[in-house]
């Protein structure tokens, strides 16, 4: 299906809105201002906006440790997402969670989770109640090249392939798990292959370009919305940046390599493309990136000026009340 | 009153919940006849056993509106789901801010007796009561069994059901109308003035035994079951104890850092009840080793009524 342009600039603006977001979350978290640990998505925004825009609104997905632009790409609010990681009462876990547990239940965005492959059992019980409601819906689960080679990622598709869940398995595949070289770590050089052991539709894309990533999408989204079951995408990108954003780390990657995918940039890639179409001017462009700018220094203002929670809040929300 | 046995009160209460809630569904590594007859296999599913997976499905199906019942079968299991349990269902209603409600219950059985060793003979319940987020009920009774599941399965938190496979053939009376037994409220199984003896599961019947014996001595014991372990009615057992001046604890579980250490502690930080005590807790528990299979062996490591006298008797002895 072709896009209309309004939504292929909605794209554009919600990439731009991640790596604008999570540069801003760089800087204030090496000011001191966001504690802990931030990992940040950027190179890879094609792949969250990509799948998202191939969802409807209630539908589901669920995130990983570097989940900033999945949230994004869902509609959650920049200012609530900003108060998250400056620790406010204001933000979406009222400060509970931080930038490694955001999580919108309201727009589907069932969590970011600092367990690699943790959330993809969970993801899986989200698709087994959108089987169990029978109106359609469909569940996401994203997680990284790591995540495919543990239990939960092998045990959880079975079940979905077994019940025809309507699951899309997104991987990305950013060639590193961690620090460690994923090929060195996969006996198979695409995840997409390991698709065949379930007798579901495995395909590889590339993860750097948005619609590329959206057609497969939407392949596998009206395949599981027609109750064939769930797909797996492998998405092949590249994480810019270190596996966190913690000054000193270790970083094992080629500086020549990173060098190399920054080339590729999804966000440039789309924008360049959506010019030569004429959906796009330069001037349009700057103004875009401009007004995102500015969106994200009002979330920032908006978190600045949030309360810290009350100490005694530590106490509240452990369980529900009935 | 009908009189049913425990494991069937278990089954009563799944069913008649399982009717009157539709978004209730069944997960576990088989799928019972009764079950699939009754609610078909969309709500009664076999799952693989995968027992990491398909807790982490009851976590998000919970999230996203229904109310999963989930078998580990034994609760040795569930340590293989143990990400799901610790990192996932105990924090994810806290760690997003309490913004989504998690009402899921899980059933598995525990304790020993069945020479089955050291891998399906546990009771690790204190391994929970040590995690912020899951409550966890423990009955002794066929009533209490229907009454305290029925609770747990309506509560919208993540609740665990330890099931003790000493007691699964026990009958007991049950009501055939309705009834919820609340978590967090300790029943006291018999009233006695000299020691206060909270015991756990299995062991309240043995606890029952040991009174009976004591009594024809001119020991009166009271013996109080917490019944769930999180919420734990301290204000009942504290109660107690400031009644009786002495406390003995039996579990089957192993003393270190367990159950019964915990409640010896809801005893000695309150100051008032402290003052009372006329001579040091006592724990009667199983021995700190993994269980073994040969049945002399096992009838060592597990306490019984015997055990439960001697500690009560080593109390009064000491004040």
């Amino acid at each position: 299906m072709t896009l209309t342009t309004e939504k292929q600039l909605e794209m554009l603006r919600s990439m731009q809105t991640i790596r604008r977001f999570e540069e801003r979350a760089s800087d204030d978290y090496q000011a001191g201002a966001i504690y802990g640990v931030v990992h940040c998505y950027i190179g890879e925004e094609a792949v969250a906006v990509g799948i998202c825009a191939a969802l409807n609104a209630d539908d589901q997905i669920i995130s990983t440790h570097r989940g900033h632009g999945h949230c994004l790409a869902k509609g959650a609010d920049l200012n609530r997402m900003m108060a998250e990681l400056y620790g406010r009462q204001t933000g979406y876990c009222k400060g509970k969670g931080g930038s490694m547990h955001i999580a919108d239940f309201s727009i589907g965005m069932l969590g970011a989770n600092g367990i690699v492959a943790g959330g993809i059992p969970i993801v899986t019980g989200a698709g087994l109640a959108a089987q169990l409601e029978g109106k359609g819906r469909v569940a996401v689960s994203f997680f990284g090249d790591g995540a495919s080679n543990a239990g939960p990622f092998h045990e959880s598709i079975n079940i979905a392939a077994t019940w025809k869940l309507p699951m899309l398995y997104v991987c990305e595949n950013n060639l590193y798990s961690a620090g460690t070289i994923a090929a060195d770590t996969l006996a198979l050089s695409d995840v997409a292959a390991r698709a065949a052991g379930y007798g579901i539709p495995g395909v590889v894309v590339d993860g750097n370009d948005v619609m590329a990533v959206y057609e497969a999408a939407e392949a596998a989204v009206n395949r599981a919305r027609a109750g064939q079951g769930p797909s797996l995408i492998e998405c092949k990108t590249y994480r810019w940046r270190g596996h966190t954003e913690r000054p000193g780390q270790e970083d094992p990657r080629p500086k020549e390599e990173i060098e190399e995918w920054r080339q590729r940039d999804p966000i440039n890639r789309f924008a360049t493309s959506l010019m030569e179409h004429g959906l796009l001017t330069e001037e349009a462009w700057q103004k875009m990136d401009a007004e995102i700018l500015a969106a994200i220094e009002d979330a920032v203002k908006f978190s600045e000026e949030s309360p810290f929670p009350e100490p005694e809040a530590a106490l509240e929300d452990i369980f529900a009340e009935s | 009153m009908q009189k049913i046995s425990y494991a069937q009160a278990g089954s009563d209460a799944l069913i008649e919940e399982m009717k009157r809630d539709p978004t209730t569904f069944h997960l576990a590594t088989s799928a019972a006849d009764e079950l699939v007859n009754e609610f078909g296999s969309e709500r009664v599913r076999a799952t693989p056993i995968a027992e990491g997976a398909f807790t982490g499905i009851a976590i998000g199906a919970a999230g996203s509106g229904y109310r999963p019942i989930i078998n580990w079968g034994m609760i040795t299991f569930s340590f293989v789901a143990m990400d799901q349990i610790v990192n996932q269902a105990a924090k994810i209603h806290y760690m997003f801010g309490g913004q989504a409600k998690f009402p899921i219950t899980f059933r598995a059985s525990v304790g020993g007796g069945r020479r089955v060793a050291a891998q399906h003979s546990q009771s690790p319940y204190s391994m929970f009561m040590n995690l912020a987020g899951l409550k966890m009920i423990l009955p002794s009774t066929p009533y209490d069994m229907k009454g305290l599941l029925k609770s747990a399965i309506r509560d919208d938190n993540p609740v665990i059901s330890f099931e003790s496979n000493r007691l699964m053939g026990v009958e007991g009376e049950v009501p055939e109308e309705d009834y919820t037994v609340p978590l967090g409220v300790a029943d006291t199984k018999r009233e006695g003035s000299d020691v206060t003896l909270v015991a756990l599961a299995w062991l309240v019947h043995e606890g029952l035994a040991a009174a009976e014996t004591l009594e024809k001595e001119g020991v009166s014991v009271e013996v109080i079951d917490p019944r769930s372990l999180v919420p734990l009615d301290e204000a009942a057992i504290r109660a107690s104890v400031q009644k009786t001046g002495r406390l003995v604890i039996a579990d089957e579980a192993g003393p270190t850092a367990g159950a019964s250490a915990e409640i010896i502690t809801v005893v000695t930080e309150d100051s008032e009840t402290f003052a009372k005590l006329k001579a040091p807790p006592k724990r009667v528990c199983a021995l700190h080793v993994p269980i073994p299979y040969s049945p002399g062996l096992e009838d060592h490591v597990f306490p019984d009524r015997d055990n439960i006298i001697a500690g009560i008797r080593e109390v009064l002895d000491a004040g």
